[in-house]
């Protein structure tokens, strides 16, 4: 049961977003420019990073959402899982590579991150813009995260739910969605 | 030096934020939000809880910075000092005793928060509201000090420098640069 009382009928951070909807605004234009704004990383690249950085901070409802929005962006659910079990072996370029060391330096603490590894992200390619959003998305969903998991919010295992959301979340984008079920919680209250 | 090439001269966070304007304005936006915009907690109140979890993630910038706007709304730098060093001896309510409780835990992961934590909070006064702002709060800092020390951003220790952010936080929020950024922007 989560600690607060959230709106029923919604999970994960919609929950917390719809009980509180002055913050989600920020919240959903800071992930939509960062996961799907204008950017020489692919959508589905910088989902991965999402996942990835998620998925080590142990939260279940992002890892799979976003899981399922880099899957339905790359059409493949199993690089997803490869990447979150050995990413260093998963068929993604030497740059993605060199930019998830760098998002699990960050997840540890901004401190962790070195010059040997920004280095080594700009040799293979990585341009200051993407090292920067690397940065972000990766200390971004250590906030989602926490937040998502700290109010104890309602997280369903259902592999479809999360496969539908996470294909209608790739096309339509993290705004136009959250007017949507903002829009239903405000009216049902 | 920072990691990649930042405006020259902007100290932390203003110099990620001068770099990347398309980001720059949510995390603004949601700043001001949570940390200025009127609340059951005072803005002083909450900006003891940022500068908790940036002192706890050993953030330079982020504590020194949002250290200063709790004391320019205090009125009151001794009791910063304090909160930092061992809030639960400081001249602060039980309320933000056990909301910093939570802020802590927030801090080591969101799993960490228990019922009892909650529960604390709530028989010390805390409503549902007060309880999400801090786990969002808490967890907000948790991004912004990551971004900050994880670009590599210069972090000057200037006492002067930071009284007149904290000064200017406290007065304007944190829509408009503050007015160290605009004097060397």
């Amino acid at each position: 049961m989560p600690h607060i009382d959230l709106p029923d009928g919604l999970f994960g951070i919609r929950s917390a977003m719809a009980f509180r909807p002055e913050t989600a605004k920020p919240l959903n234009e800071l992930v939509e420019v960062l996961l799907r704004g204008q950017n020489s990383l692919t959508p589905g690249e910088r989902e991965l990073i999402a996942t990835y950085v998620s998925y080590l901070n142990d939260c279940y409802y992002c890892q799979t959402i976003h899981g399922a929005i880099a899957a339905a962006s790359l059409n493949d659910e199993e690089l997803v899982k490869r990447v979150k079990a050995d990413f260093q072996h998963a068929d993604i370029s030497d740059k993605l590579k060199a930019l998830l060391v760098i998002a699990s330096k960050v997840q540890k603490g901004g401190k962790h991150v070195t010059a040997e590894d920004v280095q080594n992200a700009r040799d293979l390619g990585a341009t200051d813009v993407e090292i920067h959003d690397a940065v972000l998305i990766a200390a971004a969903f250590c906030m989602y995260n926490r937040y998502v998991d700290g109010l104890a919010t309602v997280q369903p295992h259902d592999d479809e739910m999360y496969r539908q959301r996470g294909k209608r979340v790739a096309r339509e984008g993290y705004v136009t969605v959250s007017k949507e079920y903002l829009a239903a919680s405000a009216a049902a209250h | 030096m920072a990691y990649i090439a930042l405006p020259e001269g902007l100290p932390g966070i203003s110099a990620g934020f001068a770099f990347r304007p398309e980001t720059a304005k949510p995390m603004r936006e949601l700043a001001h939000i949570l940390l200025h915009e009127p609340n059951s907690l005072a803005p002083g109140e909450r900006e003891l809880i940022a500068t908790y979890v940036s002192s706890q993630n050993d953030c330079y910038f982020c504590q020194t910075s949002h250290g200063a706007a709790a004391a320019a709304h205090l009125g009151d730098d001794e009791i910063v000092k304090r909160v930092k060093a061992d809030f639960q001896h400081a001249d602060i309510s039980d309320k933000l005793k056990a909301l910093l409780v939570i802020a802590g835990k927030v801090q080591k992961g969101g799993k960490h928060v228990t019922s009892e934590d909650v529960q604390h909070a709530r028989d010390l006064g805390a409503t549902d509201l007060e309880i999400h702002d801090t786990v969002l709060i808490a967890a907000a800092f948790c991004m912004y000090n990551r971004y900050v020390d994880g670009l590599g951003t210069w972090q000057p220790q200037d006492e002067s420098m930071y009284a007149a952010m904290g000064k200017h936080l406290a007065e304007e929020g944190y829509r408009k640069p503050s007015m160290a950024t605009a004097e060397v922007a």
